[in-house]
């Protein structure tokens, strides 16, 4: 069992919280990410982690309402018990002086990208943060990535607030004033899709997290599986970062669509469930 | 209770001719109705009756010598509790059960008794039906749990050295219920959130019902065994960190926790998982199984499961239940050659399942939004003997069969789960990725023990729990010597 501690809104469906998590706080790294099960019946779903505090214990995750799990844990509150969070799993991000290091970042996936950020500028890098999302309302953590970014970038769809575009313009402006030695990419799978082809057609080696269906989360049930420069990986042992250039994006969209009927399905007995009472 | 020189022991010998006991006839296991159960999660077997289990125990010679002993890798006394059971003191015979098994209710359901003591019963050898002694087993265990008089076994003063084992399947429990009689502090680290690893995510509760395991592991933790869910060593604590809280050793039993697949095109296909991701979902999460259950399971109409082993048969038995009309095993060789339990076919076959041996998958074809419609099989024929002994599947040219499914399960084995391996500085891994370890399961690092499938690669629950047994024998004998 593991306590909320802290509870913040950050547009009616992106919520932050900080979960009491000692053990996982002390040994994350940059790129991590936990399991977490709200209740008995709970599903395993993986969210990457955002952020830790050490003398507090806590871990921060950023969570957006999607499906029934997603929704249960944006609904709980400070002072519940979220019943399961292990961690940290997966692959570290590897973290070194690479020059200049452009981190793309869409809607919630701004949250994963802070520690890369974060361990990005510590390690002595140029880093251009391009934050991205629909309007203003969802661009996330903005102050906290300009603490550790040279410079920010916000885009947004409908122009209410940075430039209005995509996130590709953002990195591309950056692309074609400056030499970029590496890019990171966090977001919807379709914005990664797409800061690859762009990074690719300049040359620019990128690096993108991924967020697919598992399990357990330990390479036990291979559900995360994506093809990689034409090999079978699987996410959440492998990964879950990969050269962006080289990850099958249109198979991975397909696979991560696996459980959308069944998920439509449960969200309507959820919602039906919940006006009942 | 052991000694075969007891009094009773010897009066019962004296109390029927071997002649007498070889001439009743073996037992049959009370079932479910194969139609019945192909929509139920309730258990199969519904294990014997007293008077059955008392006839039964009458068919044992209670031999000098008693060869089926040499054929249990924990080395159960056998036949001192098969004469508990015919003498009607079932407790005792339950007590001498758990003197060397942490789970005897468990194997009595899953161990291949038939490949192991059964097959060395002196019946065998004169051309009769093996004594029951799987059945015994699970009679004697299950009697003592409903009876509520378990006995927890004697456990020594406790002598304050802490030991941790990494995983609580069949291994890593069986190694801790030998530890803990010994007095050591243990702890058992989980990376999933429920105790039991195999037993619970990867066994069906129509063949091993989780109440029945959560019983075992309550008695170990009467015993002084802790036990830490959601705690993966080596990830949520080091080593280093492990060392400093005071641990002496460890053992790893993480198991083969990495699923194969065939890398044939297609197979990324939606609809086609791993047996270890479908069973999880279902027995572990609930999937399909339990109306409260948040985790979904695709529920296939037309369902292959590719592979021959128990795994396989768990699965396609699985499908079945989640309302499959259609069930295939499709097996590239014949069913003689078959890895899974001869109860376990017979079993699936029972319940409706279609065997396509000697077809192999070489493609999955999809629909418009990606999902499995159809696979194409390669039908083939037995050559010669290959290096496992089994003649060689070989593919017939030109024969090849397209066939329509909506799921597809992958049963093709497993690879030992890397994250140990991968965190420990100084371990010795094998080109499989397995952890090398002496015979006294001792690994390249004085402190850590390891057994089960992470060295084996994919084994049985009986052979893990042999591992786990032998390994906590030979890390006493180390300890008391004061080599670690």
């Amino acid at each position: 069992m593991n306590r909320i501690v802290g509870k913040e809104y950050f547009s009616p469906n992106v919520v932050k919280l900080e979960i009491e998590a000692p053990l996982i706080a002390k040994s994350r790294r940059a790129g991590h990410f936990v399991i977490v099960r709200t209740d008995e019946h709970g599903e395993r779903m993986p969210l990457t982690i955002a952020g830790a505090d050490l003398q507090r214990g806590t871990i921060t995750l950023v969570v957006q309402k999607i499906g029934v799990s997603s929704t249960k844990l944006c609904e709980m509150n400070v002072g519940d018990c979220v019943h399961d969070v292990v961690g940290p799993l997966g692959k570290a991000t590897h973290i070194e002086k690479f020059g200049t290091v452009v981190c793309a970042g869409g809607g919630v996936g701004v949250a994963p990208l802070l520690p890369i950020i974060q361990a990005m500028k510590a390690a002595g890098n140029r880093v251009v943060s391009v934050l991205a999302g629909r309007s203003k309302e969802l661009i996330i953590l903005e102050d906290e990535v300009r603490k550790s970014s040279d410079e920010v970038i916000v885009m947004t769809d409908d122009g209410s607030y940075g430039k209005k575009g995509l996130v590709t313009a953002g990195v591309e402006e950056v692309i074609n004033r400056e030499k970029v030695d590496l890019c990171v990419t966090i977001g919807p799978a379709i914005m990664m899709k797409f800061v690859a082809q762009l990074t690719k057609k300049y040359g620019v080696p990128t690096v993108a997290s991924l967020n697919t269906i598992m399990v357990d989360g330990t390479g036990m049930c291979g559900a995360c599986r994506v093809t990689v420069g034409g090999k079978t990986k699987f996410v959440c042992v492998d990964g879950p970062e990969f050269d962006a250039h080289e990850v099958d994006f249109e198979e991975m969209m397909m696979r991560m669509g696996a459980y959308k009927p069944l998920e439509a399905e449960n969200m309507e007995h959820y919602k039906h469930d919940h006006e009942a009472h | 209770m052991e000694s075969r020189n007891e009094a009773w022991r010897e009066a019962l010998r004296q109390s029927m001719k071997p002649k007498e006991r070889m001439a009743i006839e073996r037992v049959k296991m009370n079932e479910l109705d194969g139609e019945y159960r192909s929509h139920s999660y309730e258990e199969v077997n519904q294990g014997l009756t007293m008077e059955q289990a008392m006839v039964e125990a009458k068919r044992c010679l209670d031999c000098p010598n008693p060869s089926c002993m040499t054929g249990c890798p924990v080395g159960i006394n056998i036949p001192a509790f098969v004469k508990n059971i015919e003498r009607g003191e079932i407790l005792e015979a339950a007590k001498v059960l758990k003197q060397t098994s942490a789970l005897p209710a468990v194997c009595g359901r899953v161990c291949p008794q038939e490949r192991q003591c059964e097959s060395k019963c002196v019946h065998v050898k004169s051309g009769h039906q093996a004594v029951a002694i799987g059945y015994l087993e699970r009679f004697a265990a299950d009697y003592e749990r409903e009876s509520g008089n378990i006995a927890v076994p004697e456990v020594a003063a406790p002598n304050g050295i802490k030991i941790g084992v990494v995983g609580s399947g069949p291994c890593g429990l069986s190694f801790a219920g030998d530890m803990a009689k010994l007095g050591y502090d243990v702890t058992v680290f989980e990376a999933l959130h429920e105790i039991g690893g195999v037993l619970k995510y990867g066994i069906p509760e129509f063949r091993l019902p989780n109440d029945i395991v959560d019983v075992e592991i309550h008695n170990l933790e009467k015993m002084g065994v802790k036990f830490m869910t959601n705690t993966i060593v080596g990830k949520t604590i080091s080593m280093d960190d492990l060392k400093e809280e005071g641990y002496r050793a460890l053992f790893v039993a993480s198991g083969a926790g990495l699923p194969n697949f065939m890398n044939i095109p297609g197979e990324n296909l939606i609809g086609i998982m791993s047996s270890n991701e479908y069973l999880t979902r279902v027995n572990l999460m609930g999937a399909a199984r339990t109306s409260d259950s948040d985790t979904p399971v695709i529920q296939g109409k037309r369902v292959a499961v590719i592979g021959g082993g128990n795994t396989a048969m768990d699965s396609v038995r699985t499908a079945r239940r989640l309302g499959a009309e259609r069930a295939m095993i499709v097996y590239r060789r014949s069913e003689e050659e078959m890895p899974a339990r001869v109860e376990e076919v017979k079993h699936a076959k029972e319940e409706g399942v279609e065997f396509m041996t000697l077809h192999n998958p070489i493609e999955y074809i999809g629909d418009e939004r990606g999902r499995v419609k159809q696979m194409r099989l390669q039908k083939m024929r037995l050559g010669e003997p290959d290096a496992s002994g089994r003649r060689r599947p070989e593919p017939i040219e030109g024969a090849v069969e397209t066939i329509d499914v909506d799921e597809v399960i992958v049963s093709v084995g497993v690879s030992p789960n890397p994250l140990i391996p991968n965190s420990v500085e100084g371990l010795n891994v094998s080109r499989k990725g397995t952890i090398e370890v002496s015979e006294e399961m001792q690994s390249s690092i004085p402190t850590i023990f390891a057994g089960g499938d992470i060295v084996r690669g994919g084994a049985t629950v009986i052979l893990a729990m042999g591992d786990g047994r032998k390994a906590a024998a030979a890390m006493h004998e180390k300890i008391v010597k004061g080599e670690i």
